[in-house]
């Protein structure tokens, strides 16, 4: 064993080194393939993929496309998850930055009991209390409606968006807004054009850390939302799935273009991304 | 009542910061506390179909345990979740330690690399266990098809549909969608090592393995805490894989039974049996929730113990 370590470490260097690229090109390779299978899958007919799983298509066959958004209702879906997730990520921003702000910029002894509040909002799995929820949703009249998932959404983010807002508002020098109070301007106007226009940075950290699962997210909208015209993308392809489990041209053709959003933005905004998405695990 | 200037203005600014705070705090007691409150509530209490009947004190908690039709289903999905977040304790955020490790020393295509490890990690799930169920497909999968390709034909198998393989593969398409996530955790953990001290190291000639071991791994247990109790509670309410990749009743033979699928076969019915339960359901939801809460703390501690300060 000893022996053993000894020559490796005389060699390290280079045969090191080696070893990480072959591991990290195996391991990108391994985490790449199948999205392009899916994506070259989307443009052959079901016998072509059965017949020739690994070959490169005819790329300028796009009727399973064509058919996707023509033919089903996966448009539809489209909307309906950019309606869900706008709303809610724009509820999650003015909510969360009320309290976040309110916490950081004045003194009040209920900070700390608002704070812990949202700290157990943060803890707590919202999926657990999902047949209250559901029922609660129901004496609202809210089930099976786009707000049922808003409002849901919404809770489950706010907390982590008044952490982010406060931490970063409270970050911010008090001098800034002391000039404004000299200058005579009021308590909303300071927060307005003094303050808030300085806390972009950390409004998209709260946005993309939200926006990803809540666009991504299948659980609620399975239990709340009956009725096909409301239904999200995650849900509305298990529809989809269902109907041509078949024709794999057309589920592959499915689940590209049901992926193709958040990718593209995601190779586009790869940096923002991560730091969002981990924004909660790295301090 | 006549009103001082300086009791205007306390007043104007207390109402400022009422505005602020009472929108927000309203809407989460309405749509977190209140349920959560309630669904401990509702285990104490029969149900029928979406209305509520009478107290039943404890009766939904000893069904769910220890009950002849439900116990045996719970205990067997429970043992399967315990299954995963081993396996996934060990594939994931293991391997994502490694990876990190490897991404760490910034090699040739660190960027790409570290972009690629977490594209499958922004894909829904509904996507990946889609995927993941095409390609397992025995006839006409990629994975069975690169097996008969390579002249491996006797290791080709229904994965999804043999019982020994099938909670195995939704803990491998799981690991695939997540690694991504404990890797660049991990490496924004290990970035923050001091430098000096990996040199030290280095100097004094110790091995990869005893760097790894001996530095790295102590240094950055903070990242280990919070990836574990991520994982545990993620393991504990286990839901879409399964579901889009075996079905609601964890088929083959209950082999990939969790208790997210027990939940929502308990509570909300299975389309075919068409049977509903909200009060087993919620004694369920409770029995998990504390079971997260008591151990996801425990774990918590214990972890937070290693934690070195530098």
């Amino acid at each position: 064993m000893t022996a053993l370590a000894n020559s490796s470490s005389s060699r390290q260097p280079i045969s090191f080194a080696f070893l990480a690229q072959v591991i990290l090109i195996a391991n990108s390779f391994i985490m790449l393939y199948p999205v392009v299978v899916m994506v070259l899958s989307a443009f052959k007919t079901t016998g072509e993929i059965f017949e020739h799983p690994f070959a490169l298509p005819d790329f300028t066959q796009v009727g399973n496309f064509a058919k996707v958004l023509g033919e089903t209702a996966m448009p539809t879906y489209f909307v309906n998850s950019i309606i869900v997730t706008g709303i809610s990520i724009v509820l999650i921003l003015v909510l969360g930055t009320m309290a976040g702000y309110a916490v950081a910029r004045y003194e009040s002894r209920t900070n700390t009991f608002i704070l812990l509040f949202f700290l157990a909002g943060l803890m707590l799995p919202l999926k657990l209390a999902v047949i209250p929820l559901f029922i609660l949703l129901r004496d609202l009249n809210l089930l099976d409606s786009h707000w049922s998932l808003i409002v849901t959404y919404t809770a489950i983010g706010l907390p982590s968006a008044v952490f982010i807002m406060a931490g970063f508002l409270r970050s911010l020098p008090a001098e800034l807004e002391d000039a404004a109070r000299i200058d005579g301007a009021s308590e909303p106007r300071i927060m307005w054009s003094v303050m808030l226009p300085l806390a972009r940075p950390p409004m998209a950290i709260a946005a993309i850390q939200n926006a990803v699962p809540i666009w991504n997210d299948f659980f609620f909208p399975l239990v709340f939302i009956q009725t096909d015209a409301y239904k999200t993308l995650p849900q509305g392809l298990t529809t989809f799935m269902g109907e041509y489990t078949t024709d794999w041209g057309m589920l592959f053709a499915g689940l590209t273009i049901a992926a193709a959003p958040i990718t593209l933005l995601y190779i586009a905004l790869s940096r923002q991304f991560i730091q969002g998405m981990t924004a909660g695990a790295v301090k | 009542m006549p009103v001082s200037p300086k009791q205007a203005r306390t007043l104007k600014h207390c109402s400022w910061v009422a505005f602020l705070v009472v929108p927000p705090v309203v809407f989460m007691s309405l749509f977190v506390v209140y349920p959560i409150l309630s669904a401990f509530a509702y285990a104490f209490y029969e149900w029928r179909g979406l209305a509520r009947g009478d107290f039943v004190g404890l009766a939904n908690f000893k069904e769910v345990l220890f009950g002849a039709t439900m116990a045996p289903t719970v205990w067997n999905a429970f043992l399967h979740n315990v299954y995963a977040l081993v396996a996934l304790m060990i594939v994931q955020n293991g391997g994502g330690f490694f990876l990190a490790w490897l991404l760490y020393k910034e090699p040739f295509g660190f960027r790409f690399h570290r972009i690629a490890v977490f594209v499958p990690v922004v894909l829904s799930t509904i996507i990946v266990g889609f995927l993941w169920k095409l390609f397992l497909n025995p006839n006409f999968g990629i994975v069975n098809q690169a097996l008969y390709t390579v002249g491996l034909d006797s290791w080709a198998k229904p994965w999804l549909g043999d019982s020994s393989t099938a909670l195995g593969a939704l803990v491998l398409a799981n690991a695939w969608h997540f690694v991504g996530f404990p890797t660049l955790v991990y490496l924004a953990g290990m970035q923050r090592i001091p430098s000096e001290i990996i040199e030290a190291a280095r100097l004094d000639g110790t091995t990869e393995w005893q760097l790894l071991r001996n530095i790295v791994w102590p240094l950055v247990a903070p990242s280990t805490t919070i990836l574990f109790t991520l994982l545990f509670i993620g393991a504990f309410n286990w839901f879409e894989i399964p579901y889009v990749m075996v079905g609601l009743d964890g088929s083959p033979f209950g082999s990939t039974d969790v208790l997210g699928l027990v939940f929502y076969r308990t509570a909300f019915g299975n389309q075919s049996a068409s049977i509903q339960n909200f009060g087993l359901g919620s004694a369920l939801a409770t029995l998990i929730f504390l079971f997260i809460v008591v151990f996801a703390s425990m774990l918590t501690l214990w972890l937070r113990r290693r934690e070195i300060q530098f």
